[in-house]
């Protein structure tokens, strides 16, 4: 395939043989992203009306659609309890949303294991409207009043979002998987 | 596609068993995230440990964003300022020149002010600051408007205590961690703020509509008086937040009162300051007015 990048190869040939991925950077990498995606709350933005996707939830279907099985089915609890301490919600909220989830499209996955991007967006359309109405519940029953139309703009954004989410999860899935280690 | 209804991954009892834990610890954890939930729904306090360490770590990298954001606001203003300028000095020069002529009178005003109050034997309030922070976070992902400072108990911040920005209210200290607090934004739905009309008076009630504006609730329910463009600012009834600072500006009307637009945007707020509790003075405590005696209107 012509491009810059057969150039970059002759330039700067990497050693293939006798090289493997880091396992430690393997492992880590999934979990690392979907907690910084949880802490957009520390992002250079003061926002008066919810208008972020939620980022690290995006993150974690991502990596469900693109990778079924490499998180465990129990990954929404301790991911829910750092998504918890700084998202605001009442405590425990994203601990249950995100297990449910977990447990959701691990069904989905045994059900339907063949599909393509369309379907991938549309099951993450779906769980993400579930996932935002239900905060939405939660956090109402703990003590606010926010009417339901002030999140429409934010499950927008998120829905469109997604394709976004997916492309940054590819990217870091490539990463974690160059071969570092000498064997 | 049915799954299969085999569903065991071969025939290594070690994997066999990996799967099924894997599964009784997934549906274990929903467990216990609904049962924190519930104890968090009725305690909103609870937890609230874990939190204020969780942002007293992260508050260092919050502080680096917030500078961070007032950088880019800065840069993004002085490319602005390369299409706009002309129009606005000129507008500013207008401004100015009303402006001065506004001031002597105001000069006037406030000499005769403190003649009055000093008359009147009225002590000038004017709240020392408790701290001076930035807003290092916000949730900008959930339907709660909450926001995070740079200051804590090292500083002295207190549960309860008012925040404000140059331009008007901000909300008030709701947990307090070490190097950081949470505040309650006065755009929340669960934030209620005693506020009056600016010009007369009119108290009412100013609570969030989470989508960052306030909603007004007239005390004296009847004929709406409230008209757009009215500014309403804290009456400082009941406590906590001092009187008399700038809250938010009407922009349209509602049956039984209107909504307003704060007048404090955290967003493009720099610094925020912490303000002591507000406690109402003893004067009306020891001056019980008579039944059927109206208060004395302000002139």
């Amino acid at each position: 395939m012509p491009g810059p990048l057969s150039g970059d190869r002759h330039d700067y040939p990497r050693q293939r043989i006798n090289r493997a991925p880091s396992p430690v950077l393997a492992v880590a990498a999934p979990w690392v992203l979907v907690m910084l995606g949880s802490l957009a709350s520390l992002l250079p933005l003061v926002a008066s009306a919810p208008v972020l996707p939620p980022l690290g939830f995006l993150f974690l279907m991502a990596w469900q659609q693109l990778r079924p099985g490499l998180f465990p089915v129990w990954a929404g609890l301790p991911l829910g309890l750092f998504d918890d301490l700084f998202s605001g919600q009442p405590f425990g909220s994203a601990m249950a949303l995100w297990s449910i989830a977990m447990i959701g499209m691990d069904y989905f996955e045994a059900r339907f294991p063949w599909r393509g991007f369309a379907l991938d967006w549309l099951l993450a359309a779906g769980v993400v409207a579930a996932y935002l109405l239900l905060a939405l519940t939660i956090a109402n029953l703990a003590g606010g009043a926010t009417p339901v139309q002030v999140v429409l703009p934010q499950l927008a954004v998120a829905v469109l979002a997604y394709p976004l989410a997916a492309r940054i999860v590819g990217a870091t899935d490539r990463f974690r998987l160059i071969a570092v280690r000498q064997i | 596609m049915l799954p299969p209804a085999n569903r065991r991954p071969g025939y290594s009892r070690r994997a066999q068993y990996g799967n099924f834990l894997g599964y009784l610890i997934a549906f274990t954890g929903l467990a216990v995230g609904a049962g924190v939930l519930l104890i968090s729904t009725g305690n909103s306090g609870a937890f609230s440990t874990g939190r204020t360490l969780a942002s007293d770590v992260t508050a260092p990298a919050g502080e680096l964003a917030a500078k961070g954001r007032t950088e880019t606001r800065g840069v993004l203003a002085t490319l602005g300022g390369f299409f706009t300028s002309g129009s606005h000095v000129a507008k500013l020069e207008r401004e100015v020149a009303i402006a001065r002529v506004q001031l002597r009178e105001a000069e006037a005003i406030r000499h005769e002010n403190t003649q009055l109050k000093a008359l009147l034997k009225l002590a000038e309030q004017d709240p020392r600051p408790v701290a001076i922070s930035r807003l290092i976070g916000s949730t900008s992902a959930s339907t709660r408007r909450f926001a995070v400072l740079g200051v804590g108990t090292a500083q002295g911040v207190k549960v309860g205590m008012p925040v404000r920005s140059p331009l008007g209210l901000v909300g008030r200290v709701l947990e307090v961690g070490r190097s950081s607090a949470r505040v309650l934004l006065i755009t929340d739905t669960e934030s209620v703020v005693p506020v009056r009309r600016a010009s007369d008076g009119i108290p009412a009630f100013a609570t969030g509509r989470a989508d960052g504006s306030l909603q007004l609730r007239l005390i004296n329910i009847g004929i709406n008086p409230l008209k757009p463009g009215d500014a309403v600012v804290t009456s400082g009834s009941g406590g906590l937040y001092w009187p008399g600072t700038a809250v938010a500006v009407i922009t349209e009307l509602t049956r039984d009162g209107a909504i307003a637009r704060p007048l404090s945007d955290p967003g493009s707020t720099e610094f925020v300051e912490v303000q002591p509790l507000w406690t109402q003075p003893a004067l009306s405590a020891d001056l019980p007015a008579p039944p059927g005696a109206s208060p004395p209107e302000p002139q």
